[in-house]
């Protein structure tokens, strides 16, 4: 009786919605033309690059050996292991240096590429430009060039972060100086502020907290990218990390990757207490 | 007489704003004062000289120079054709760039969906199964990509093999975490529905969790592959495939026109994709609020 009743009740529904209950419908072709394109690609992708089972099967197997080799980590007391510390101190010292000199040059070119902050069409879309191709270009790529201006060594390493950073905060200051609400701005200029005052009392303000936490987030993601900048010479932990590969000592390696992962912790931890710090009070 | 009255309690206002800014100010010139004495050390540890960077400015402006002419001695627009002889060669390289982060960012989205669900406490119950996830994936982003590469290129030899997994690997934990994220904010009420019904696991996650985040997830993959070419295109450095090892090679050894144009092709090419995946996203999400 009430199977009965269940199945009298589906057969309202599908009378009522009968969408719902298509087996098909253009969407679904649709979706599955795009899913037959991504795969198509994929296919393309293995083949062209040479992807095969039996070279993952015996790479994975190497992978292996080399996983058993690094264990246990070695952190080779002694010289070698302040060598390790001082390579990450000065990782650490390129990523703060570089973030906030992007920071500092960053601020002023940021006023040129914002709208309302300036009202020279051309000079905006060339400094948006300009923000893009430093953008575009790796920090890798960045640092071999400087290498070949002021030689190997952390200050090439310094210079790259600056170049790839003022494009990131270039665009981000601008957007944010873009997004800022014009009311106080309005207010204090009614009451007779003169225009020092409406930046310092209106603008300032509201982009102060988002310039902040925006330079906080780029010297963590920065504390990563100064890790590897060593590997094509430019200071830091990366040029330890590839002479050990390059040297096969993979107990050493593993305790640098171990060091590299509590530092970049760490330093994630004490950014995040500090924005919520510098934020809060606002 | 009435000024008199109005005036005592402006004074204390005055006086409580004055002692405020001062206070805020002294605050102020603490942080500026660590954060000199920071740059300070910093700067000592780093070996950032001004002096050294005076004197090889010119040297910076000299290089920007010479990559732009030719050895002619020809400004590189000059004669297009001399300045991108090698195009053929390089686009195709270009076009294995664009492979790598393309079938690493497929794979790593593969990963990231099936590792997503575990680590969201909110569809899988088990807290050990979601903690050991969560390291995993964390693991998986803090390690950077070239390391991975360095590793990888010893074990499985030099070529776009290691770099699409370092690629991957990459793409997991970074994909797995901000999956999880989406996946931890859903609306639990169409699941429970699926669960009181008599829906199984698959059901659960197929017909309450799938269409809820499928948007989001869309969208942070598409953001990812962006990125994954940015990261394809040096992971040749280190020998792991790509235009990286041609771009690394015209550097060291001063091919200064081929620099430029290999810059200029790969800045071109992101900037592209830039574009595209941001159409992309922008037209998934108009039909999302169109719903």
């Amino acid at each position: 009786m009430s199977t009965l009743n269940l199945n009298e009740h589906d057969a309202n529904l599908k009378e009522q919605f009968p969408q719902y209950f298509a087996t098909f419908s253009i969407a679904r072709v649709k979706t599955l033309f795009v899913l037959l394109a991504l795969l198509i690609v994929l296919v393309i992708g293995i083949h062209q690059l040479e992807i095969k089972w039996d070279r993952i099967f015996t790479g994975m197997q190497r992978l292996g050996d080399i996983v058993i080799l690094m264990f246990p980590p070695d952190p080779g007391w002694g010289p070698l292991f302040k060598s390790y510390i001082d390579a990450m101190v000065e990782t650490i010292s390129i990523a703060f240096l570089g973030t906030f000199m992007a920071a500092i040059i960053a601020i002023p070119l940021s006023l040129l590429a914002a709208r309302n902050t300036n009202l020279h069409r051309l000079l905006q879309f060339l400094s948006r430009r300009t923000f893009d191709t430093l953008r575009g270009i790796d920090i890798l790529i960045w640092a071999l060039i400087w290498i070949n201006v002021v030689g190997l060594g952390p200050f090439a390493g310094v210079l790259a972060i600056i170049c790839s950073d003022v494009g990131s905060f270039g665009k981000l200051f601008s957007e944010a100086l873009e997004a800022v609400d014009k009311n106080p701005t309005e207010g204090i200029q009614s009451s007779g502020g003169n225009r020092l005052q409406q930046i310092q009392f209106g603008v300032i303000p509201q982009v102060l907290p988002v310039f902040f936490s925006q330079i906080l987030y780029f010297f963590e993601s920065n504390t990563r990218s100064a890790t590897i900048i060593g590997i094509v010479g430019a200071g830091g932990v990366g040029f330890i990390l590839s002479e050990q590969i390059r040297s096969l000592e993979f107990q050493q390696l593993s305790f640098v990757i171990l060091l590299i992962l509590i530092t970049v912790s760490l330093i994630d931890l004490l950014s995040a207490r500090l924005r919520h710090a510098l934020i809060q009070p606002h | 007489m009435t000024n008199l009255t109005s005036q005592a309690p402006l004074q204390d206002l005055h006086d409580a704003y004055l002692a405020d800014t001062r206070r805020n100010n002294l605050r102020w010139l603490g942080v500026v004062f660590v954060f000199l004495f920071l740059v300070f050390l910093f700067s000592w540890i780093a070996e950032v000289s001004p002096l050294k960077f005076w004197k090889n400015i010119g040297n910076f402006n000299s290089y920007i120079d010479r990559i732009f002419h030719l050895d002619s001695g020809d400004w590189v627009v000059l004669h297009p054709a001399e300045w991108f002889w090698g195009f053929k060669k390089w686009f195709l390289l270009m076009l294995e760039t664009i492979l790598m982060a393309y079938v690493g960012t497929f794979f790593g989205c593969l990963g990231a969906l099936v590792l997503c669900f575990l680590a969201s406490q909110n569809i899988t119950k088990s807290k050990t199964a979601v903690f050991i996830c969560r390291r995993f994936l964390e693991f998986s982003r803090t390690v950077p990509e070239l390391v991975f590469a360095l590793i990888f290129v010893y074990a499985f030899s030099l070529g776009p093999l290691p770099g699409v997994l370092a690629i991957t690997i990459h793409s997991t934990g970074a994909l797995g975490k901000l999956f999880a994220e989406v996946v931890e904010n859903i609306d639990m009420k169409p699941v429970v529905g699926i669960v009181s019904c008599g829906g199984n696991w698959w059901q659960k996650i197929r017909f309450g969790v799938i269409p809820q985040v499928l948007p989001n997830f869309a969208s942070y993959t598409l953001l990812r592959f962006e990125i994954n070419v940015r990261g394809a295109a040096v992971l040749g450095f280190v020998g792991a495939g790509g235009i990286g090892e041609t771009l690394m090679t015209a550097i060291r050894r001063f091919y200064y026109s081929d620099v430029s144009a290999l810059l200029v092709m790969i800045v071109v090419t992101v900037m592209l994709i830039d574009v595209a995946t941001e159409k992309l996203r922008h037209s998934m999400m108009e039909k999302e609020s169109l719903r």
